[in-house]
């Protein structure tokens, strides 16, 4: 690796622990250490700081502390969320609607629930990786008992048209679940006023410590238990409490939402710099995802006739860190079922790169990134027999 | 995830582009895997004086490719079609197995070549058949034509 060089534009993969968050996590692994569950000083300290952390997820959501439940992270969350919901209501009827852009940790719940008997409806998305409200409202049936739709996409950035979504869901009675594992502390969220009755969220997105994360879950919304066990969780979520975790994330959900329309604007005009010049230095490209509906943070490209992994393993040799929804990288050998969802043929959605930005970022960042991909991409066209082909004028994308 | 040989040759592939005059082109693999390789050769007295190849690929993918058009120039004809995906895998201190298929590539772009020279020169066309280890399931890419194990 060129050692003068560290550029890590991976944030949607995962961000570093904050400094402030792991200062105020680590008297909890050797002082603090008290089982909140124990009725001792020990206890009772960790417990107050447990609470702490609970009041501080419920005011960056606009929730009550009662309806945060604390989880292993974000894949616990949705699957809890969806297959808790599902068979919580499975005598009001057995549909479920969702999306085809899903992570993994979703659209693995659901068809999972699909061999237990549910129908699962697997929503189009346009282009851009928006779902259409019309779809939504269409797809509902008098057996429908959850629909899940992620607030944001985390490969093409997009954001859905949560608001909405939420309305027609409050308005028809059924209940509405969004894995904003990407969104929080990228944009505003409030539960109350967009009509969420159940959110997933995980603190390594956002600048805390990874294997923690929560379920908001509306008060009265109904929900099977998971993890059985002790009571903890208001008898919910059973398991001895990961106070560093939760407490790591109560700082981190704080400080991702105090400042938070400062720091994604200042994000923000990093990436479309880093957009801009992408587009403009580099032919034959192409800009997944939402142009203005999009994280603060996130830049999905595919160029032309290349291949991800290469991309990727050259920009590592750069100092710069990134991500492909290359089949290469995924290991599976197809490509990215977001990207094919918007409608990339394979060989493009192969030639697929994705720059997260972060708090870390700068503007020397992008600059360096913007001299040193446009050699790569051009690099690895030279090699490509398929860039061979269109040199002779073709230059239609 | 790669060894240190694959690496070496996906940074510094040898015998990139193509030659105007070839005596042999040979094209194997299709976009919609996400790997396709051309292999370009010069023939001379039956023995190959130079090889090329552009290829569209990851890592491995352009790894085999500078590997096996190494270990064909200067050989024989003969010789050329004797080598094998495993010779290739070898060469390179090994792959991990979702890049197998990589290696398959590299070894029928070869023999590709080889026919289509063996064509243009209306030679008797020798076995060109893939003599190597093909890959079972958990080294096979589900949208090739390709059967596997």
């Amino acid at each position: 690796m060129d050692s003068r060089k560290a550029v890590y534009m991976d944030h949607a993969a995962t961000t570093y622990t904050k400094k402030e968050v792991l200062e105020e996590m680590l008297p909890f692994f050797t002082e603090s250490f008290g089982n909140p569950s124990s009725i001792h000083k020990f206890g009772r300290d960790a417990r107050k700081y447990v609470d702490t952390a609970r009041e501080r997820v419920a005011k960056a959501l606009g929730a009550n502390p009662e309806e945060i439940y604390f989880t292993a992270g974000g894949t616990e969350a949705d699957n809890w969320a969806v297959k808790g919901a599902a068979y919580a209501n499975r005598s009001k009827g057995n549909h479920i609607i969702t999306t085809k852009i899903e992570h993994h940790a979703l659209i693995h719940a659901c068809e999972y629930l699909e061999k237990e008997g549910f129908q699962v409806t697997y929503l189009p998305v346009d282009e851009y990786g928006l779902v259409s409200i019309e779809d939504v409202k269409n797809a509902i049936t008098d057996k429908t008992i959850l629909i899940s739709i992620m607030y944001a996409n985390n490969e093409i950035g997009t954001i859905q048209p949560i608001s909405e979504i939420g309305k027609l869901a409050r308005e028809k009675g059924i209940c509405f679940h969004t894995d904003a594992v990407q969104a929080v502390g990228s944009v505003k969220i409030d539960v109350k006023e967009q009509n969420i009755d159940m959110l997933s969220l995980s603190a390594h997105k956002f600048y805390g410590p990874k294997g923690i994360g929560a379920l908001f879950v509306k008060k009265g919304v109904k929900l099977i238990n998971f993890v059985h066990g002790g009571a903890q969780e208001r008898g919910r979520r059973a398991g001895t409490e990961n106070t560093p975790g939760i407490i790591g994330l109560g700082k981190a959900i704080e400080l991702a939402t105090d400042n938070l329309e400062e720091q994604s604007k200042r994000i923000m005009d990093l990436r479309d710099k880093l957009i801009k010049g992408v587009m403009d230095k580099i032919p034959y490209t192409r800009l997944n995802g939402h142009p203005v509906k999009r994280l603060p943070g996130n830049a999905n490209f595919s160029f032309q006739y290349i291949e991800g992994e290469a991309l990727l393993l050259n920009l590592d040799m750069k100092g710069i860190a990134g991500s492909s929804g290359s089949a290469c990288t995924s290991g599976s050998l197809d490509p990215s079922h977001v990207l094919l969802a918007i409608g990339l043929p394979h060989e493009i959605a192969h030639g697929s790169l994705r720059l997260s930005l972060g708090t870390v970022n700068t503007e020397e960042d992008i600059d360096y990134v913007l001299e040193v991909l446009p050699e790569i991409v051009e690099k690895l066209r030279q090699m490509s027999p398929l860039y061979e082909k269109i040199k002779g004028g073709n230059t239609n994308v | 995830m790669y060894s240190e040989k694959v690496m070496d040759h996906f940074s510094n592939p040898k015998n990139v582009g193509e030659i105007a005059d070839a005596s042999g082109v040979g094209e194997v693999g299709n976009a919609k895997c996400g790997d396709i390789m051309k292999i370009y050769l010069k023939i001379e007295d039956n023995i190959i004086k130079d090889v090329k190849f552009k290829t569209f690929g990851c890592g491995a993918a352009i790894a085999t490719s500078s590997i096996a058009t190494e270990m064909i120039k200067g050989k024989s004809v003969e010789e050329a079609l004797e080598l094998t995906n495993k010779a290739v895998v070898d060469a390179l201190d090994g792959l991990p197995p979702a890049k197998i298929h990589c290696s398959v590539l590299a070894e029928e772009a070869v023999k590709a070549a080889i026919e289509d020279y063996m064509k243009k020169q209306g030679k008797e066309v020798e076995s060109t058949e893939f003599i190597g280890v093909e890959p079972n399931e958990e080294e096979c890419c589900s949208k090739c034509e390709r059967k596997c194990h």
